[in-house]
């Protein structure tokens, strides 16, 4: 299962180097300034390592998800800041590549691989995370328009998005189901109605730009309906199946980091006489890193190659995002342990991963609901 | 690794236009070692290569690149990739395609003749290589950063008694001739040399492109010829034999003096002055 093809190492390589070369010398000062990293974004654009998953006809490269991860744990590897800006791009055109339909898809699947464009997914609200059925924005249809009213929050390139993936309630009705009551829309950025918030300063992934956005009156033509009234929040949600295993493909990026700075130090500290590697309260500590990362590798890439192989891969793809959420936040926390003073010291490298690391418990579902998923689909396989 | 341009089988040089003659060039790629911590081996016949990551020598990818620039101002009409040595050679080749390399030759040499592998044996091959394809120009790396050599072109332009234009920062074809700049220990030396010719690229000629996405995988249709040395009339046996390889000594701690005068006394001391 586990051995690349030739050009399954080339991709790697290739995205392996930009990371290394273009990413790591810049990602401090962009950390520090939160400024839109729109050089390095540009650089990975021109080299195809954006948009992957976008199908050749339309001008992308028409990855599988696996060869996507691959990529997205080298960035991610350098910095997840960068990573993240880049990823919701495939988020928010997810919705569209599975459900549009050949115009949408020409038109803004279409326009990204013309121009190094960004978009988004437009889902979280100040009252609705987890509850995606709680969504109080509202959709109504006016002739050959839905008129959008509404806030969003918490959405990622919010402020950088050319269009927007944006579900909204379309049925009024409490007793409506919620497989019936959510209509998922492609808005164009520059609508008149739409205010875009400010900035959002965040713990980590502060180069990311974070946004709450207002619609008011905001006018969407029809033809810009997925599937269909009322199809929003299958589409929604099927996103997250092809999107979940590169977010664990991220963490395990940074956890791989997080396992390296720190062995690195351990080789080169010394204490009470030898390099600390040789005590073996750090060499347990760097075996058990070394053990959750080689395992959230293994979670990733077994999630992305059941989507790969057509088949439903909720369950892995929660446990694959799940652990490797939470094994960056180890990780990450321990290679801070390991440099001791100088890990809690921004001069070092590693309490930005510890920083960056805590949202990957939060975003794209959060660990919580990722254990609701897992549970249910393990009792569901086991009721058969 | 270098670059050779080749081109129509016929051989010679084609003028299209009055003064603009296309080339064919070839490139020799050398895959190296991507070093991390060198470490000799136990019994000093040489560095442990076993498991270490290696990669395409910094100054093949420019010469690479060079070749690629000149195929995309139409001044040479093909570029073969050509790097010698086992399997896994034939990464580095596929790196030169996917940054704009026609096509390329591997030719094979593993085990014992993989290790005693030098520039003599190197620029015999790219020289039969020359005569075979018809190039008309071969682009090298200036020296390969694991054994620091800086034979390789140098000697295949003798092989073939063709002018060579070595640690090229500036390539500019004028016509039937080459104008080369060349990075000299006194500064900047330029040159203008007939064709054919080797050139060894250095630093500063350009700075090499990452091969992106789309042409890593139109790279896989490209072709990779395999050839052996034996097949191209080049006995591999080396006239050199290693008979050490040591680590540089430890460095001693140093010493701290007051005066002038004392350090001046020391170092009569040690012998040195």
């Amino acid at each position: 299962l586990i051995k690349l093809t030739d050009q399954q190492k080339e991709f790697q390589q290739l995205a392996r180097r930009f990371a290394r070369e273009e990413m790591i010398p810049v990602a401090a000062a962009y950390d520090r300034s939160g400024e839109y990293p729109v050089p390095i974004i540009k650089k990975a654009w021109e080299l195809g390592l954006i948009n992957s998953h976008i199908p050749q006809q339309y001008g992308g490269m028409g990855l599988s998800i696996f060869d996507a991860c691959l990529i997205t744990e080298e960035l991610a590897y350098a910095c997840t800041g960068m990573q993240t800006a880049i990823e919701a791009n495939s988020l928010g055109q997810m919705p569209v590549i599975l459900a549009g339909n050949e115009e949408q898809k020409k038109k803004y699947l279409g326009r990204m691989t013309e121009e190094p464009l960004m978009c988004a997914y437009c889902v979280t609200e100040p009252g609705a995370g987890s509850d995606v059925a709680g969504l109080k924005t509202r959709a109504e249809k006016v002739g050959d328009e839905y008129v959008v009213n509404g806030q969003k929050m918490w959405i990622t390139n919010g402020g950088k998005a050319n269009w927007y993936f944006l579900l909204a309630r379309t049925n009024p009705d409490p007793k409506c189901s919620t497989s019936k009551a959510f209509t998922g829309f492609i808005v164009e950025a520059d609508t008149p109605g739409i205010q875009i918030g400010r900035k959002e300063m965040n713990m980590g992934q502060k180069c990311s730009d974070t946004r709450g956005i207002t619609f008011e009156d905001v006018r969407i033509p029809k033809e810009n309906v997925l599937i269909g009234e009322g199809a929003g929040f299958k589409i929604a949600m099927g996103a997250f199946d092809n999107t979940r295993p590169p977010v664990a493909a991220g963490a395990t990026g940074l956890a791989q980091r997080a396992l390296d700075e720190a062995t690195n130090y351990a080789l080169e500290r010394k204490t009470f006489g030898k390099v600390i590697a040789e005590h073996q309260a750090v060499s347990f500590l760097l075996a058990e890193m070394a053990m959750k990362v080689e395992l959230a590798r293994m979670g990733y890439q077994r999630s992305a190659w059941e989507v790969d192989q057509g088949r439903k891969n909720t369950y892995y793809a929660s446990i694959a995002k799940a652990f490797a959420g939470d094994i960056a936040n180890q990780v990450a926390a321990d290679a801070v342990q390991i440099f001791g003073g100088n890990g809690f010291n921004s001069e070092y490298p590693v309490e930005k991963l510890m920083r960056d690391a805590k949202i990957y418990q939060i975003y794209e579902g959060t660990a919580q609901i990722q254990r609701l998923i897992i549970a249910r689909e393990h009792l569901g396989r086991f009721k058969k | 690794m270098g670059v050779l341009i080749t081109g129509t089988n016929t051989g010679s040089c084609e003028r299209d236009s009055p003064g603009h003659v296309r080339y064919n060039s070839v490139s020799e790629l050398k895959w190296r070692p991507l070093l991390l911590r060198i470490r000799v081996k136990p019994d000093n016949t040489g560095v442990v290569t076993d498991g270490v990551k290696h990669s395409m020598n910094p100054f093949c990818e420019i010469a690479v690149e060079e070749a690629v620039k000149l195929k995309e101002k139409k001044l040479v009409k093909e570029v073969v990739a050509v790097s010698c040595g086992p399997q896994q050679s034939q990464e580095t080749i596929r790196t030169a395609l996917a940054m704009g390399a026609d096509r390329g030759i591997h030719v094979e040499v593993s085990g014992k003749d993989y290790e005693t592998l030098g520039p003599l044996q190197v620029s015999k091959i790219m020289a039969a290589l020359a005569k075979k394809e018809d190039a008309q120009l071969i682009i090298l790396g200036k020296q390969a950063i694991d054994d620091d050599c800086n034979q390789t072109g140098q000697m295949t332009a003798a092989l073939l008694d063709w002018p060579q234009g070595t640690f090229a920062s500036e390539v500019t074809l004028d016509g039937d001739k080459i104008k080369v700049v060349r990075e000299i220990d006194g500064g900047l030396e330029t040159i203008k040399i007939n064709t054919p010719a080797v050139l060894t690229a250095d630093l500063r000629l350009n700075t090499p492109r990452y091969a992106t996405l789309p042409n890593i995988m139109k790279a896989k249709k490209k072709k990779i010829a395999n050839v052996k040395a034996a097949d191209l009339g080049v006995n591999l046996t080396s006239r050199l034999e290693v008979l050490k390889v040591e680590d540089p000594p430890q460095r001693q701690a140093g010493m701290k003096v007051e005066t002038v005068e004392d350090l001046v006394g020391k170092l009569k001391e040690a012998g040195k002055v």
